[in-house]
């Protein structure tokens, strides 16, 4: 098992020297020129096509990917070890996010579940906050503004978008701060006579959180709701339909996969946000990627911060299935 | 005053309210700049100044992470431009029953939580490094390198996005044509299909840069001791705040508004230019519909 990675890149090593090997060949060669398509893109040109795309599916997406998986089954061992008789398979790392130390007191690992399920349900709420804030000016964007306005709506939702994460962080927490200009208007207008420290209180990052990622909400929601022809609204308001009704029957049904698009990719983001929580969390409460780089670059436990990414990983799989799923989208239409 | 009206002027109110969101903090964070008091603040206003921008230039730390992100920058757009490329190519050639397969597994990257691919990049290659019995200063153990592939895994995804969607436009005889007049595959592919892509390889191109170097989510894993712009101002984000990271904040932002806009306007150019020849082209083809239908007349 251990070595089956080395293996797996020596076969496919040979699969790709192999009809070089045997250029002169003859009987091979003609194989090889005599495949549809060789014959299409000419030989430099295939061997570049395949080399790009195997590098890239092979040794940057797939690899990495199982081989993180298969670090997370593994002992935390120290390098003389590794490959070594201990160097074998094991639940542990799995089994400590769920019950912590075997000689804790509690029977679960609270502090890390509870870490989990927040950051899981708070990504939930911003995704949902992130819809109900896009979905006006999405809608108002492709259906009612025209030309001119409409283009320039579109380039002052790009501005912001291009500011980096970490900046956009830093300018909540000047907002924010026990000094910052949220509680100078709040002592201003004599509604505290001292700051609301929100930073402790979380309130700085689910801002944070909601406008960093709102943009990747609104983008699939134009797309798709600009799509739809007008005259359809204008007909069910005229069949009488109220507002709230043509949304729901009209607007929305039509608009499925940009929704189903933008949720995922919103949550997804904010699940696996790292940048905003550092910056703007409270210092008693952390979110799961943080205790995943805990684990990395303060525990020094490779294996264990490897089955907490995979259990990261999962989760957001799971979620992506089911909005597919309650959605009725393929994933082809989400990742567009 | 009808209730058509209060509508619109809610509807117009909301679109204040929105851009007020979008656009107050970062207003804020570029105002702190330029404030005298030695906190990043703007309330109270305690006088103008530059000092801040002036303490930047004289920060190691920060002038050796920002030529890091752009050696990074430029080593991504080298990776991810060809193989995103070559993937897109692919994705029309490939055969009809494994397409839907491979686009999952290709687009997966975009959907896939960046602080994962930083870990995946970081333990596959350090095993790698072990199995070959590597020495610390090579390649496997090398931050900005892993850096770069990290980023790349992603980074090219978006790209073959770009690609495809330009590709979709892509008229198929023109390959044939140039084939039938003689071309071989090669000249097919650097004088027919390249010129088409070429404003898509632009946009792939600032794509790949501007992503790579606002990363932080895998950078922070695979870039170990090195570093780079993102983790030094996250690492002086979270140590503490001084102004001149809204000194900072102010640059970063101008230049990333020029390059976007400039990018825009350039799309939009390449966008129009596009538009007016299609236009002649069907003026041409009217032409000759015209003549070919008036010519049977005049026989």
């Amino acid at each position: 098992m251990n070595d089956y990675i080395g293996i797996f890149l020596a076969v496919l090593l040979a699969l790709l020297v192999a009809p070089h090997a045997q250029r002169r060949a003859d009987v091979t060669w003609d194989a090889v020129s005599r495949i549809k398509f060789v014959q299409r893109n000419g030989v430099a040109l295939s061997t570049y096509l395949i080399l790009a795309v195997l590098i890239w599916v092979v040794f940057m997406i797939i690899l990495p990917q199982l081989y993180m998986v298969n670090f997370s089954f593994r002992h935390n061992l120290p390098l003389a070890d590794v490959g070594g008789p201990k160097d074998t398979l094991t639940l542990d790392n799995y089994r400590y996010l769920l019950f912590g130390r075997e000689n804790d007191e509690e029977l679960l690992n609270w502090l890390h579940l509870k870490i989990f399920f927040k950051t899981i349900g708070v990504s939930v709420l911003v995704t949902i906050a992130d819809f109900a804030i896009c979905y006006p000016i999405a809608y108002y964007m492709a259906q009612v503004a025209r030309g001119g306005g409409a283009r320039l709506l579109v380039l002052c939702l790009i501005i912001p978008f291009w500011v980096n994460e970490i900046l956009r962080a830093f300018a909540f927490r000047i907002l924010f701060g026990t000094s910052g200009v949220i509680n100078a208007v709040l002592i201003g207008l004599g509604i505290t006579d001292q700051g609301i420290d929100f930073l402790r209180a979380d309130v700085g990052l689910y801002a944070g959180l909601t406008y960093a990622y709102i943009l990747l909400m609104i983008f699939p929601l134009y797309n798709a709701i600009e799509s739809l022809d007008h005259n359809q609204i204008e007909a069910a308001r005229d069949l009488g339909s109220s507002w709230l009704r043509i949304h729901r029957r009209v607007v929305m049904p039509h608009a499925k996969p940009g929704i189903a698009s933008g949720c995922t990719m919103v949550f997804m983001l904010v699940a696996g946000a790292l940048a905003a929580p550092q910056i703007l969390g409270g210092p008693s409460s952390l979110w799961f990627t943080q205790v995943i780089y805990q684990w990395f670059f303060t525990g020094l436990n490779w294996p264990q911060g490897s089955a907490y990414a995979f259990v990261l990983l999962a989760t957001s799989i799971v979620f992506v299935m089911s909005v597919m799923r309650v959605f009725k989208v393929r994933f082809g239409e989400i990742a567009k | 005053m009808s209730s058509r009206t209060i509508m619109r002027l809610m509807v117009g109110f909301y679109i204040v309210l929105f851009f007020t969101y979008l656009f107050g903090p970062l207003i804020m964070m570029g105002a702190a700049a330029f404030n005298t008091s030695p906190f990043p603040q703007v309330v109270p206003w305690e006088g103008f100044t530059l000092k801040w921008f002036g303490q930047l230039a004289n920060d190691d730390l920060m002038v050796e992470g920002i030529t890091n992100s752009l050696f990074i920058g430029l080593g991504v757009v080298a990776l991810s431009v060809p193989i995103s490329l070559a993937a897109a190519v692919m994705m029309g050639q490939i055969y009809e029953r494994l397409r839907p397969y491979y686009y999952v597994i290709v687009v997966s990257p975009v959907l896939t939580p960046g602080v994962i691919l930083g870990i995946s990049t970081l333990v596959f290659w350090d095993r790698l490094g072990v199995m070959a019995n590597a020495d610390y200063e090579t390649l496997y153990y090398n931050g900005i390198f892993l850096t770069i592939v990290g980023q790349s895994t992603f980074i090219s995804a978006y790209c073959m996005l770009v690609f495809m969607a330009r590709l979709q436009r892509f008229d198929r005889t023109q390959e044939e044509a140039a084939l039938d007049l003689g071309a071989t595959n090669v000249q097919v592919f650097w004088k027919v299909l390249i010129p088409f892509l070429r404003p898509a390889i632009f946009s792939a191109a600032v794509l790949a840069f501007l992503s790579s170097f606002e990363n932080y989510n895998t950078t922070i894993f695979t870039i170990q001791a090195e570093s780079t712009l993102t983790t030094v101002l996250a690492g002086k984000v979270r140590m503490g705040t001084q102004p001149d990271l809204s000194a900072l904040a102010v640059i970063i932002v101008s230049i990333t508004l020029i390059g976007a806009i400039a990018h825009e306007i350039m799309r939009r150019r390449e966008a129009a230019k596009e538009e007016a020849l299609r236009e002649i082209a069907k003026r041409a083809e009217a032409v000759i519909d015209t003549s070919l239908t008036a010519k049977p007349q005049a026989a």
